[in-house]
């Protein structure tokens, strides 16, 4: 940012990213804590603080100039020129895709990279320079900087209590009897938690102990790599809602690690956006969420759908992110930006202050042209009344030792054509019914009837009529990286999805069906492990289309894509259904995926159906307070969003 | 709670031994009647063949009784400690093992804990220096311990260490415990060279696989000492270990044989190899039913172990 133009940092500016600082430079370093601030436009943040900001880089604040990291095994380049300052108390987040480097980043800061990687630049924590330093690094773990991890199933050591997990980061001389019940305290969970066992908490408690585990040491910089990805909508806003509260009271730098442009804005002082390891914007969170002065930041944000609306089209960016060295010597964005010129493909631009605490990496950051209004929403079109290609009625399934039912009498029917999307949290049922659906579960009790037939116990079935269900229906599944056998071609996968329905599977007919979901004909030779999570579930979505099923089970297809991933893959869902005319089944935990696709919403909660009706009623009238809570939970990008 | 939770884990697993070690011990009863010739010709072995000695085993082991009765009489015997007579020298069959038993159980005692001493440390070395020489070394060595077949090995260790530096004993087992321990160390050494192979690799890559876990990045992350971290991944490495160290203390049950000919000690491996060799049906019999209840109970401890140490395993929680 601007503070980090003056003084020592741009003297010693090894990196590209340092070496911008002559645009905006400010005369005088005790004036630029006052610039910083007039980013962060009516941020909570006032000029008081403003004036200790220069002393930060000092004490309890974070310094990276010209961080790099490479892997000398390949000789390749991961990240390059990222630079950025964390002062003292400030929040910070640093968004990007995967690919972006942005986990990357905070773990060279903190020396914590995974074994093979190496990382050159300067680092400066709390005051002191521990690049260079690993004695330092260590001592200052726990009590100067902590690291909050993603995953609340695998950050905790999975046989050890988790009070003792806790007490074992406590500074010397702590008193756990004392310390352990305060820190559960200060992360909203009752005392006995301390003597259970992780595997006996929920993700969301795992999550607050993982927070408590970080506090231990009294940190005065808390980073979190995306804290609240794994967590349902609800409890994404309530532990980050927290993590805030407690970095406000603690007065802790915070740098928040997040794929979710709207989130950051709601939860961090300053953003950092970051594409295929390089810095392509920095701002106030409320005046980069205004205006973006990156085409890159722009098309991200474009790219989130938005809950209250249904968009024609969601404006997706063609293409994937690039390998940082893929990229070297011209703009990361180049080849996917439209205002992209001659120059853009020529040169490597580093940020360069455009205002007083905005920096971009455009070359054209000046001249861009005004951001064109938010889409208008659509409203649905009205499609006719068709018979039914699903009815199910009373669907019941317990699992054993389950304290309660996952499906307690779910009803639910999809007309010919229509998109249906089920929405709910993890252990609402949503996936058991499309799992029993596709016949991969057997319901205790209830009927399926899959276009007419009696399909509630597939195992019952003639083998004709279990062929004939499987291409009235066809499913997709979440994790593109499991979902395709590692050792098939993705030519001999299609293939035999076509011969399974008796269709001619000749390499022409392969190669049709990968151009129908947007891939290359060169495809069919490769092997899954050398595509990205948007093309595997693009053949995914082929293997599933392959005999033109009248239904398609879609289980959070693309919850775990980027979201300029996902703006295609839902693109190409909406496509497909218009030429199929395929109905879908659209199983998700997002609503704002929802509303751009389905025609109809049932909510599920705790296997129950709790409210159903057209997408439009249920989003912008909800009638259970369920949905309510749902919709609040997704984040809108406005700093009041943690409530 | 806790207790109750213990008591139900624990009826379980032994119930499941129970049932196991039944279905073993109609098979071992089976060994009377697959053995060649007649079952009377094979429980009178060297013997003459006189009425009085056939009358005599056909009332001893109920031979007119259909073949149900049979098994819950031998059963019966069997659970009195009433094991049969050996063919080969006319004594009761419990006898010969009780007065052998105690070697071969030291025997597997001793192998498994010079297997655990060396194995252990080596693989945590391999799996904290991973890719660097040490580790080659490690990984190296394991791979030779786990192809050296263990009368090799003994023959290998009886030359350099007994014959050429006379350290220790050629054979013999020895008076007084300190005596003991000198001569039964090159024979535990044979048996342990494999395991400790076995350990290495297991336990490497157990620790491997731990030491790449979110919650060891985690723990490093909030400032725990290296120490405490090793202990976090070390605890969470013990499953595949225990597994290692139950297979290990069965393959030693099995390795004794051909060790104890190796090294002449009086053990119940030297045992069933001169029983085999005489085709004393009723020594071999008594001999596989108890190499059959020594790995069930093995096999029991690993479990109890598994539940000691993992939660999950007694509370029923899913991993996931």
């Amino acid at each position: 940012m601007a503070s980090r133009a003056d003084g020592p940092g741009a003297g010693n500016a090894g990196g590209p990213g340092t070496g911008g600082g002559g645009a905006g430079r400010p005369e005088a370093a005790g004036l630029s804590g006052g610039i910083r601030d007039a980013g962060l436009s009516g941020d909570v943040r006032g000029a008081g603080l403003s004036g200790d900001v220069r002393n930060a880089g000092l004490s309890g604040g974070v310094r990276v100039e010209g961080l790099a990291v490479r892997q000398p095994a390949t000789g390749r380049t991961l990240l390059s020129g990222v630079s950025f300052e964390v002062a003292p108390g400030e929040s910070v987040a640093i968004v990007g895709e995967s690919g972006s480097g942005k986990s990357l980043t905070v773990r060279a800061m903190l020396g914590l990279l995974p074994r093979g990687l190496e990382a050159t630049g300067r680092v400066d924590v709390d005051g002191v320079r521990v690049d260079d330093d690993p004695r330092t690094r260590a001592r200052q773990r726990g009590g100067v900087v902590s690291l909050l991890m993603q995953d609340p199933f695998t950050l905790l050591n999975p046989l050890r209590r988790v009070g003792r997990q806790i007490a074992d980061g406590l500074p010397k001389g702590a008193d756990p009897k004392v310390e352990v019940p305060r820190l559960l305290a200060e992360v909203g969970l009752p005392e006995d938690v301390a003597g259970r066992h992780p595997f006996q908490l929920s993700g969301g408690m795992r999550q607050r102990v993982g927070l408590a585990a970080a506090l231990a040491g009294g940190p005065r910089v808390l980073v979190a790599d995306e804290p609240t990805t794994a967590l349902d909508a609800t409890t994404q806003r309530e532990v980050l809602a927290l993590v805030r509260r407690i970095q406000r009271e603690r007065d802790m730098a915070f740098v928040l690690i997040t794929h979710d442009l709207r989130l950051a804005f709601s939860t961090c002082d300053r953003v950092v956006v970051m594409y295929a390891g390089r810095i392509m914007e920095t701002g106030g969170a409320a005046a980069v969420r205004n205006e973006q002065l990156h085409p890159y930041t722009r098309a991200l944000l474009a790219a989130e759908p938005p809950a209250d609306r249904r968009l024609a089209v969601i404006p997706a960016v063609p293409g994937s992110v690039p390998a940082h060295d893929a990229v070297a010597d011209r703009c990361a964005f180049a080849e996917r930006c439209s205002l992209a010129v001659a120059e853009c493909l020529a040169v490597g631009p580093v940020p360069k202050a455009v205002r007083p605490g905005r920096e971009s990496a455009c070359l054209r950051a000046t001249e861009l042209p005004a951001q064109p209004a938010p889409a208008p929403g659509v409203t649905l079109p009205f499609r006719g009344l068709a018979d039914a290609v699903l009815d199910v009625r009373d669907l019941r399934r317990t699992f054993a030792g389950a304290g309660r039912p996952a499906l307690a009498g779910v009803s639910l029917s999809i007309a010919s054509g229509e998109v249906v999307g089920v929405v709910g949290e993890s252990g609402s049922g949503k996936t058991t019914l499309a799992r029993c659906v596709a016949g991969l579960e057997r319901p205790d009790a209830g009927t399926i009837l899959l276009d007419g037939v009696d399909c509630s116990d597939y195992g019952r079935l003639s083998r004709t009529a279990v062929r004939q269900a499987r291409r009235t229906a066809q499913m997709i599944f979440q994790d593109p990286y499991s979902t395709l056998n590692p050792a098939r071609t993705i030519g001999a996968a299609l293939a035999e999805a076509l011969r399974a329905d008796g269709r001619p599977a000749a390499s022409g007919d392969v190669a049709r069906l990968l151009e129908s979901v947007g891939l290359g004909r060169d495809m069919a030779g490769m092997r899954p492990a050398g595509l990205s999570g948007g093309e595997r579930q693009r053949v995914a979505i082929a293997r599933a289309v392959a005999g033109e099923p009248r239904l398609l089970i879609c289980d959070e297809p693309v919850s775990a894509l980027d979201v300029s991933v996902q703006a295609q893959i839902l693109g190409l869902l909406a496509e497909l259904r218009e030429r199929l005319s395929m109905a879908m089944l659209f199983i998700t935990h997002d609503l704002a995926v929802v509303r751009q696709i389905a025609d109809r919403l049932y909510v599920l909660e705790a296997g129950r159906c709790v409210e159903t009706g057209s997408a439009d009623q249920v989003l912008d009238a909800p009638a259970h307070p369920y949905t309510r809570a749902l919709l609040a939970s997704v984040p809108d990008g406005s700093a009041g969003w943690l409530g | 709670m806790a207790w109750r939770s213990w008591g139900a884990f624990l009826l379980r697993r032994f119930a499941g031994t129970a049932v196991v070690v039944v279905l073993l011990s109609i098979g071992v009863f089976g060994l009377l009647y697959l053995a060649p010739g007649s079952v009377q010709q094979t429980l009178l072995g060297t013997r003459p063949a006189t009425p009085e000695t056939i009358a005599a085993i056909q009332a001893r082991y109920h031979l007119d009784d259909p073949l149900p009765v049979q098994y819950l009489s031998w059963l019966g015997g069997v659970l009195r400690g009433d094991l049969g007579v050996s063919i080969r020298t006319g004594s009761p069959v419990a006898d010969m093992i009780g007065d052998r038993l105690p070697l071969t159980l030291a025997l597997t005692g001793y192998g498994t804990l010079l297997s655990l001493l060396a194995g252990i440390p080596l693989g945590v070395a391999g799996a904290l220096r991973r890719g660097r020489a040490t580790d080659r070394l490690v990984v190296t060595a394991g791979v030779v311990g786990l192809s050296a077949p263990p009368f090799a090995v003994g023959l290998l260790l009886l030359v350099v260490f007994a014959a050429w530096l006379g350290w220790f004993p050629v054979y013999g087992t020895g008076e007084g415990l300190a005596d003991q321990i000198w001569h039964l160390t090159l024979p535990a050494a044979a048996l342990a060279v494999g395991a400790v192979g076995m350990l290495v690799r297991f336990s490497r890559a157990a620790l491997i696989r731990e030491l790449d876990q979110d919650y060891v990045v985690f723990a490093r992350a909030r400032g725990l000492s290296s120490a405490a971290v090793l202990g976090y991944a070390l605890r969470n490495s013990l499953v595949p270990i225990l597994t290692a160290a139950g297979l290990i203390v069965t393959g030693m049950l099995a390795g004794t044989v051909l060790v104890e000919v190796t090294f002449a000690l009086p053990g119940l491996g030297s045992l069933l190899v001169d029983s085999v060799t005489f085709k004393d049906v009723p020594a071999v019999q008594a001999l596989a039913l108890l190499l059959t209840l020594l790995i069930a109970v093995v096999n029991l401890l690993v479990d109890v172990g598994y539940s000691v140490v993992d939660p999950r395993v007694r509370l029923g929680g899913r991993t996931s």
